[in-house]
């Protein structure tokens, strides 16, 4: 499919030129045509079943997040059990694909979620300015692995990244996806600091040919996060390396994503550009933390006819 | 529960077609008033997606035409004497109720016209509006706009417009011709007259003087009698290059204004180094935008070799995507076909590239049982030889030709009797003014296709007409420079 790609995918990625090479050589984007694109799929219009299904796949996505520097175990603890019972008055209503916190708070959130389904994920490698040397990084990846994180969220080194030195972020990506073992890793492109399209885009694939599972928006630290035609990018980018190599590589959206309007947006860029193979927890993900109780009234309001208020949801 | 992977089905968003009140009859808008045709004679106009009769219309014969002519020529005296900044006035409060009107009036075209909604909601009102907008602006203006000190409008203008875009027409015509000082009779398309007679209703509401703005609707012989009329100043044509022809003779020789837009088999050159997905949106957008019904529709696809198969790739998932069905479910993107006319008219062309040898691939739409459906093609392996590649199709067609250097594209761009627009797309500036420079069309899009704007001249070369609308230079058809 896409004709710069190498019957060779080793040859990508063999020297510092051969990356920046294959990276530059990417189909450029145009900023404009993105930025329409995504407003256009912006203004599907989602009813009835399809929203009750949309509303229920965004659930099931959410990676529910907390990223305070005043988090507490006792906060970790709450928002496990949102997790397993997000709308108590509801049963049949789908738990988040996993819990996203800090590495020191890792052990308490597998402990608080036992058996279940809802998965661990964390923040690792100096999140989020990702400033410290590998060995720090690899060290924190380390820590949240042996407590027993079943995802790893790693930031990559927008420095080197937009100073051109490719290879560095690569080997990088490289010794973490190691450091991972089983666990799954997400690696943050941080979009709003990469500041073009195309570096979204030579990110992406940096990120895949790396052994990304899943290519994530933001920290949602800085000013942009996760955009549509940033996603929209990211979305191509995993079309593309599907269709060249036979791998799927999953897409996350994090930050600014609150509203049940705007998931129902991100799942409508899903599924008319990577396609519907992608609408699935493996495959997509939501981090939010506001979100999940805009999604639960407004599940709530389709099942019965009513909007019922704030009050009836839980605040954490 | 959800079921990870299941298909996203998009439940049905249909717009409510309560927003547009229907009369089951409709008279000729002539002096301001709403009457039968002189022999009562009708049509009846059908929504091409249920093929159900929507109302009733007059058909103007050459005794209504001479009835609203003299109505624009009686009116034209005090309407071209009031100063611009009141003229500007009247087209401003018809600018603001089209806006206010914006939704009634997009799912009124859907329904005759059979263009989805969201391109009748979000492209045609919104620049139907502008039109007026812009040329109030200029109203007052008009000595500064170029043409000497005081430019004098022409008098009666006589304008037949299309079914593709009916209100959008109608809009690129009346504006100026009032803007400038002139005073109208207009004949809108035989299969999409409703919203020209809502858009009378407006003129009335905006106080309009009566005598300004006339539609007589009907056919082909309506058309000529109006091109026909002795006392009409200036045509302005939008439509075939066959019926373009036929107006050239007509008035030739009467020394009376004449404006044509016709027909259009427009190239749409993608080089190796285009940002792909953004030119497959623009590729998607050139031809298959109102079911390809527009005369400046990028139909050729001329795609350089190296990337051809992954452009065609890319193409057809991307229209595995698009969605055909009710015009007026906010999800549809393609619709129907204007007529059952037309439809027999894509139908053959279609056949001829079968027969020529192209090969035809089709998107995996379903066709609804009633109504005139065709669904997005795509024909490879095409050649200049090709009557596919000639012949203007004006419906969801595409043909994809292929070239290898720079030079070739723009000879085989220009290699036709057309020349309405062009598109191209590269990321690199210097090679798309290079292309843009030596393509013979009037409208040359870089990195986009199929866009409007009031201030940008529209018009075409060779069998694509003469004449511009839109701008300063749109202005100029109007005036006495």
């Amino acid at each position: 499919m896409l004709s710069v790609f190498p019957a060779d995918p080793a040859e990508v990625t063999s020297s510092e030129a051969a990356l920046a090479r294959f990276l530059h050589g990417l189909p450029g984007i145009d900023t404009v045509g993105a930025q329409a694109r995504a407003a256009a799929l912006g203004t599907r219009s989602i009813k009835n079943e399809a929203k009750a299904f949309a509303i229920d796949l965004a659930l099931a996505v959410i990676d529910l997040t907390t990223l305070e520097g005043a988090d507490t175990p006792g906060k970790v603890r709450a928002l496990c059990a949102k997790a397993l019972h997000p709308d108590p008055s509801a049963p049949d209503t789908p738990r988040p694909a996993a819990i996203c916190v800090y590495p020191d708070l890792v052990a308490e959130a597998r402990q608080a979620l036992g058996a279940t389904a809802v998965k661990v994920a964390s923040v690792a490698t100096a999140f989020p300015s990702g400033r410290a040397s590998l060995d720090v990084k690899l060290a924190d990846v380390a820590e949240a692995v042996r407590d027993g994180a079943h995802e790893i969220d790693m930031v990559i080194d927008r420095g080197a990244f937009l100073a051109g030195r490719y290879r560095r972020v690569f080997d990088e990506i490289v010794a973490v996806k190691a450091a991972c073992g089983d666990a799954h890793l997400k690696v943050i492109l941080e979009t709003g600091e990469l500041a073009t399209y195309d570096n979204v885009r030579r990110a992406s694939w940096l990120a895949m040919l790396a052994g990304a599972d899943f290519v994530k928006t933001s920290t949602g630290k800085v000013a942009t996060n996760a955009t549509p035609p940033v996603t929209l990018v990211m979305l191509e980018a995993v079309r593309d390396f599907h269709a060249a190599t036979g791998r799927r590589v999953g897409v996350k959206a994090a930050g600014g994503i609150r509203t049940t309007k705007d998931a129902i947006k991100y799942l409508v860029l899903v599924h008319e550009t990577a396609g519907p193979d992608w609408l699935t927890p493996d495959l997509f993900r939501i981090g939010a933390s506001g979100l999940l109780n805009d999604l639960l009234m407004q599940r709530r309001k389709l099942a019965t006819g009513h909007y019922s208020g704030p009050d009836y949801v839980t605040v954490d | 529960m959800t079921t990870p992977g299941r298909a996203f089905a998009y439940a049905p968003a249909p717009e409510s077609r309560s927003a547009a009140d229907i009369a089951p009859s409709y008279g000729l808008f002539v002096d301001g008033r709403f009457a039968e045709a002189a022999d009562g004679a009708t049509l009846k106009t059908v929504n091409p997606a249920t093929e159900e009769v929507l109302s009733e219309v007059a058909v103007g014969g050459e005794a209504d035409v001479d009835r609203a002519v003299k109505a624009a020529r009686k009116a034209f005296k005090a309407w071209s004497a009031l100063p611009g900044a009141e003229r500007a006035k009247y087209l401003f409060r018809i600018a603001r109720l089209i806006q206010e009107h914006a939704r009634e009036l997009a799912v009124l075209e859907t329904l005759d016209n059979g263009k989805p909604i969201r391109e009748s909601r979000d492209v045609d009102l919104p620049l139907v509006a502008a039109h007026f907008f812009h040329h109030a602006g200029w109203a007052d203006k008009l000595a500064y706009a170029g043409f000497g000190p005081n430019p004098r409008p022409l008098g009666v203008a006589g304008q037949v417009i299309p079914w593709n875009f009916p209100l959008l027409m109608l809009a690129w015509k009346i504006a100026p011709a009032l803007a400038t000082g002139n005073t109208v009779v207009l004949k809108p398309a035989e299969t999409t007259p409703l919203t020209a007679l809502r858009f009378a209703e407006i003129c009335v509401e905006a106080g309009l003087p009566p005598g300004v703005v006339n539609i007589v609707t009907g056919a082909g012989a309506t058309g000529r009698a109006v091109v026909a009329h002795p006392d009409v100043d200036k045509i302005a044509f939008t439509g075939s290059t066959p019926v373009g022809k036929e107006i050239i003779r007509t008035v030739a020789g009467t020394g009376r204004r004449l404006t044509l837009e016709l027909g259009g088999k427009a190239a749409n050159i993608v080089y190796d180094d285009a940002a792909l997905d953004s030119a497959i949106e623009g590729i998607v957008n050139g031809v298959f935008f109102n079911q390809g019904q527009v005369c400046c529709a990028g139909s050729r696809l001329l795609v350089q070799e190296s990337v051809a198969d992954e452009v065609v790739a890319m193409l057809t998932r991307r229209l595995g995507t698009l969605r055909l069905g009710d015009p007026l479910d906010k999800n549809t993107d393609i619709g129907a076909i204007n007529s059952a006319a037309q439809l027999d008219r894509v139908k053959a062309l279609a056949a001829a590239g079968d027969d020529e040898g192209a090969e035809r691939w089709t998107a995996p739409c379903a066709i609804p049982a009633k109504g005139f459906w065709f669904p997005p093609t795509v024909f490879t392996g095409v050649t200049q030889a090709h009557r596919i590649a000639r012949e203007e199709i004006f419906g969801p067609v595409l043909s994809v030709l292929t070239f290898r250097t720079p030079a070739e594209a723009v000879e085989k761009a220009n290699n036709t009797p057309y020349g309405l627009s062009a598109g191209v797309w590269t990321e690199k500036g210097a090679k798309a003014l290079w292309t843009a420079q030596r393509l013979r069309a009037g409208v040359v899009w870089t990195n986009t296709f199929n866009r409007f704007d009031p201030a940008s001249p529209f018009g075409g070369f060779k069998e694509s007409g003469f004449g511009r609308e839109g701008g300063r230079h749109g202005l100029g058809a109007y005036l006495n420079v």
